[in-house]
C-alpha cells in the first residue's frame, strides 16, 4: 500500500472507471455485433469445458497452452511459452532464510514480482517484508508498508512468502480441488480450475495467497514471456494465486527469482533430500525454526539466525 | 400414473392463479422486492464484468457481507426443525399443522444461503466444477463441500416434505406415515448438520484463532435457534392477521420459548468466550478486543457490535419477563430485535473479526460497498419473495380451501 512504486489512488480509481467503461462498451459492442468473432467464441467455450489439470493428457496439455499463448497474443501483443516441466524424480525443493543477514530491501519482493508477472495495478505481491521489532517475534507488532532507509535501527525484517506446507490448509480448504502439493513439495493453483471462493485465503497461517479482485494489468513490456502453466503464466481474473518457488525455473535447476535479487546472501534454497544440499547445510547445522509452528503446517521454509 | 400427472398439472396451475391473484398491498409488495431484486441484479452483472474489486473485501479480509450474511441465512433455516420438534417430541398438533410453514421459510433461508454463496465466488461460470464425476469435488476432506452436501441436502428434503404434504391436502388424500415420517427424520439430522457444518467451516481453520474455539459450535447453533425461531413467530404473527392462519397461541409461547433458551445460551457463552480471551490477556484476544473496544486505534466495527449486544440483551430481558412479552408489540419488537442483533453478531461480526488482525498482523479493516449491499438487499429481497409466494400458495392449500376436489372435504 504504501509501497514506493505503487500508483497514486487518483490514478487507480482513474483506471478503474476506465477499465469498466471500456469493458461495458466491449460487452454493448460484442451484444451489438451478434458476438464476438467466432475464434474468440470457441476459445471461450474451450475454456469453459477445460477439465482439472490432473485430467488433462499431454495432447490437451498442447492445445490448451496453444490457445492461452494466443490469447496474450491476442490481447496484449505479446508472443509467451507456456511450459510445464513436471516435478523431478528424488527432489522435495525445501528454502531457509537468515534473519540475521536480511536487510529489508525488498529487493525479493521486486524481482517475485518481475518474474511471477503479478498485477501492477491493483499490486499483487506474494512476498511480504515484515518489519519486526527488536525484541518481538509478534507479528501484530511489524509492520509491513515500512519507509526509509534499511535496516532501520531497533529493527529486523523478516520476508514471509508460502511457506508449501507439508500439511496444507489450504489444500484441504479447497471444495473443488483447484489447489494441491506437487510430489516435490511445491503447492499449485490450476488457476483454470480454482472458483474464486478464497476459502484457502482464510485458511492459510501466513497470508500467502491473492485473490485477483480485477484483471491482473500489466503492460506488455512487463509480461515475462517464460511461463509456467502451474506457476507465473497471466492468470484470470477471480481466482486465486501464490508462490510456487518459481516452479517454471527451480524444475530447470535454476534459483527461485526472490533469491537471485537477494544482496546479502540471506536466502538458500535447494533439495531437501540431497545431503549436500545447500539447504540441507542449513538444516543440519544451525538452529532453525519454522512459522506458526503451532498452526501444525509442517512448513518447508525454515528460518534461521546466524 | 396418468392421473398423478393431470393432478400434479393441476397443482401447478392452481398455484399459478393463487401467485397472480391478490390486492393492491400484495402487488405492492411484489413490486417492491421486484425492485430491489433488479438492483442487486444490475450490481451483480456489473461485479461479473469488472470483477470482485467492486467490492471491499481484500487478501486481508477476503470474506465480508457476502459470506456473513451466508452463514446468518443459513442459521434461520433452523425454522422447520424447531416446529418439526415441538410436533413430534411435545406431541403438540397444534404446531404439526404449522411444520409446512417452518419448512417453506426454510427453504427460503436456504436458497438466499446459497444465492449468497454464489455472488461470493469469483467464478460463477465455474460452479460445475462442483459436480461430482464431472468436476472435482473434494469431498470429505473440504468442509465447503461438507457444507454444498448438507446445505443441498436439507433444501432438498425441505422440499420434498413440503410439496408431498401440501400436494397431499390439495388432492384430499391422507399422507402416508411412511412417505412422511423417514424422510422427516432425516431432515432433522441434516437440520443438526446444516448448523455444525457451518460452525464446522470456520472453527477448522487454525489460521484463525478467533474461530479456532470449540464453543463456536454451540454458539452458531444457538443464534440459529434464536434467529429462525424469532422470524418464525413474526412470519405466524403475520400470517395470522392478514391471511387469518390459524395459529394457536401455545405454539407462539412455544417458540418464545425455544429463543429465549438460545439467546441465553448465546450470552453466556458470549460471557466465558470474553473471559477466557481477556482475563489472560494473550494475542488471542486481539480479535475481540478489535470487536468491543478497537485495535491500534481502528474500532470501525465497535459500534455496530455494542448495537448488537444492547440488542440481544434488550430481547432476552423482554422474552425473559412475562408482563413485557404478553404484549404483542414487545414481543414483536423483542423477535426483530433477536433477528438484528443476531445478524449483526453471527454476521459481519462473526466473519470480519476473524481476519482481524491478519495473519502477518496487519490490520486492514472492512466495510462493505456500495455494490455488495445492493447485491446482499438483491438476495434478501429475493428470498422474501420467495417465501412471499411459496406461503400465497401454502396457507390456503393446508389451512383453505384450495382444493382439487372442492366438494370432498374442508381443512380438518
Amino acid at each position: 500500500m504504501s509501497d514506493p512504486e505503487d500508483p497514486a489512488l487518483a490514478r487507480a480509481f482513474e483506471r478503474a472507471r476506465l477499465t469498466r467503461r471500456s469493458f461495458l462498451a466491449a460487452f454493448g459492442a460484442a451484444a451489438a455485433a451478434g458476438c464476438a468473432d467466432r475464434a474468440e467464441r470457441s476459445a471461450l467455450w474451450e475454456a469453459f469445458v477445460q477439465q482439472h489439470y490432473k485430467r488433462l493428457t499431454e495432447d490437451d496439455k498442447r492445445v490448451i497452452f496453444a490457445r492461452l499463448e494466443a490469447e496474450v497474443r491476442r490481447r496484449h501483443g505479446v508472443q509467451v511459452t507456456i511450459a510445464d516441466p513436471a516435478p523431478l524424480r528424488g527432489v522435495e525443493f525445501g528454502y531457509a532464510l537468515n534473519l540475521s543477514a536480511c536487510v529489508g530491501c525488498r529487493r525479493c519482493e521486486h524481482a517475485c514480482a518481475v518474474e511471477n508477472n503479478t498485477s501492477r495495478d491493483p499490486t499483487v505481491r506474494y512476498l511480504k517484508v515484515l518489519q519486526m521489532e527488536s525484541g518481538s517475534m509478534d507479528v501484530e507488532r511489524s509492520r509491513v508498508g515500512y519507509q526509509g532507509p534499511v535496516p532501520a535501527a531497533g529493527h529486523f525484517y523478516m520476508p514471509v512468502q508460502c511457506q508449501q506446507c507439508r500439511d496444507a490448509p489450504c489444500v484441504r480448504a479447497c471444495p473443488v480441488g483447484a489447489t494441491w502439493t506437487e510430489p516435490d513439495g511445491i503447492t499449485v493453483v490450476d488457476y483454470n480450475w480454482c472458483i474464486g471462493c478464497r476459502y484457502c485465503e482464510a485458511a492459510c497461517p501466513y497470508f500467502a495467497r491473492r485473490f485477483n479482485f480485477s484483471e491482473p494489468d500489466l503492460r506488455p513490456s512487463e509480461i515475462n514471456p517464460d511461463q509456467g502453466y502451474l506457476s507465473n503464466r497471466l492468470r484470470p481474473v477471480g481466482v486465486v494465486e501464490k508462490c510456487t518457488f518459481c516452479l517454471h525455473r527451480v524444475r530447470r535447476g535454476e534459483y527461485p527469482a526472490c533469491l537471485e535479487a537477494c544482496p546479502t546472501g540471506a536466502r538458500k534454497f535447494g533439495n531437501l533430500l540431497d545431503p549436500a544440499s545447500e539447504v540441507r547445510q542449513v538444516l543440519d547445522h544451525k538452529r532453525v525454526y519454522v512459522l506458526h509452528e503451532d498452526a501444525g503446517t509442517s512448513p518447508r521454509f525454515y528460518y534461521f539466525f546466524d | 400414473m396418468r392421473r398423478r400427472v393431470r393432478e400434479l398439472v393441476a397443482f401447478i396451475r392452481a398455484s399459478a392463479r393463487e401467485v397472480l391473484r391478490g390486492g393492491p398491498e400484495y402487488r405492492r409488495w411484489v413490486a417492491f422486492l421486484a425492485l430491489w431484486i433488479a438492483l442487486g441484479g444490475a450490481a451483480w452483472v456489473e461485479q461479473l464484468l469488472v470483477g470482485m474489486s467492486v467490492t471491499a473485501m481484500t487478501d486481508q479480509v477476503p470474506w465480508g457481507a457476502y459470506i456473513a450474511n451466508f452463514s446468518y441465512t443459513v442459521g434461520l433455516a433452523s425454522a422447520a426443525v424447531a416446529l418439526v420438534a415441538l410436533s413430534y417430541l411435545r406431541g403438540d398438533e397444534d404446531a404439526r399443522a404449522l411444520v409446512v410453514v417452518g419448512q417453506v421459510v426454510t427453504i427460503a433461508a436456504l436458497t438466499m444461503g446459497m444465492l449468497f454463496v454464489v455472488v461470493d465466488i469469483g467464478r460463477p461460470d465455474r460452479v460445475w466444477h462442483f459436480i461430482p464425476l464431472l468436476g472435482r469435488f473434494n469431498f470429505p476432506i473440504s468442509l465447503l463441500s461438507w457444507d454444498v452436501v448438507v446445505l443441498n441436502g436439507y433444501l432438498v428434503l425441505n422440499f420434498y416434505l413440503a410439496t408431498y404434504t401440501l400436494l397431499a391436502r390439495f388432492r384430499g388424500r391422507e399422507m402416508k406415515r411412511l412417505k412422511y415420517q423417514p424422510v422427516l427424520a432425516l431432515g432433522v439430522l441434516f437440520a443438526v448438520a446444516v448448523h455444525v457444518v457451518a460452525a464446522f467451516l470456520y472453527c477448522g481453520l487454525a489460521a484463525r484463532p478467533h474461530w479456532h474455539a470449540a464453543v463456536l459450535v454451540p454458539r452458531v447453533l444457538a443464534s440459529a435457534f434464536g434467529s429462525g425461531p424469532a422470524l418464525l413467530i413474526l412470519v405466524l404473527s403475520v400470517l395470522r392477521d392478514r391471511m387469518a392462519l390459524p395459529v394457536s397461541p401455545r405454539v407462539l409461547a412455544s417458540l418464545r420459548v425455544v429463543v429465549t433458551a438460545a439467546l441465553w445460551v448465546n450470552l453466556f457463552l458470549f460471557g466465558a468466550e470474553a473471559f477466557t480471551e481477556f482475563y489472560a490477556g494473550s494475542s488471542h484476544a486481539a480479535p475481540l478486543r478489535y470487536m468491543l473496544f478497537g485495535l491500534h486505534g481502528h474500532r470501525l466495527l465497535v459500534p455496530y457490535l455494542w448495537l448488537a449486544l444492547a440488542l440481544n440483551v434488550g430481547a432476552t430481558a423482554v422474552l425473559s419477563t412475562p408482563r413485557l412479552f404478553a404484549r404483542e408489540g414487545l414481543l414483536r419488537g423483542a423477535c426483530g430485535a433477536t433477528i438484528v442483533g443476531l445478524w449483526i453478531e453471527k454476521g459481519m461480526g462473526h466473519v470480519v473479526p476473524g481476519f482481524i488482525p491478519s495473519s502477518l498482523g496487519e490490520i486492514v479493516e472492512y466495510s462493505p460497498s456500495l455494490h455488495e449491499t445492493l447485491v446482499c438487499a438483491g438476495v434478501w429481497a429475493a428470498g422474501a419473495l420467495l417465501l412471499t409466494l411459496m406461503l400465497k400458495v401454502a396457507v390456503p392449500v393446508e389451512f383453505g380451501q384450495l382444493r382439487l376436489y372442492p366438494t370432498q372435504g374442508g381443512p380438518s
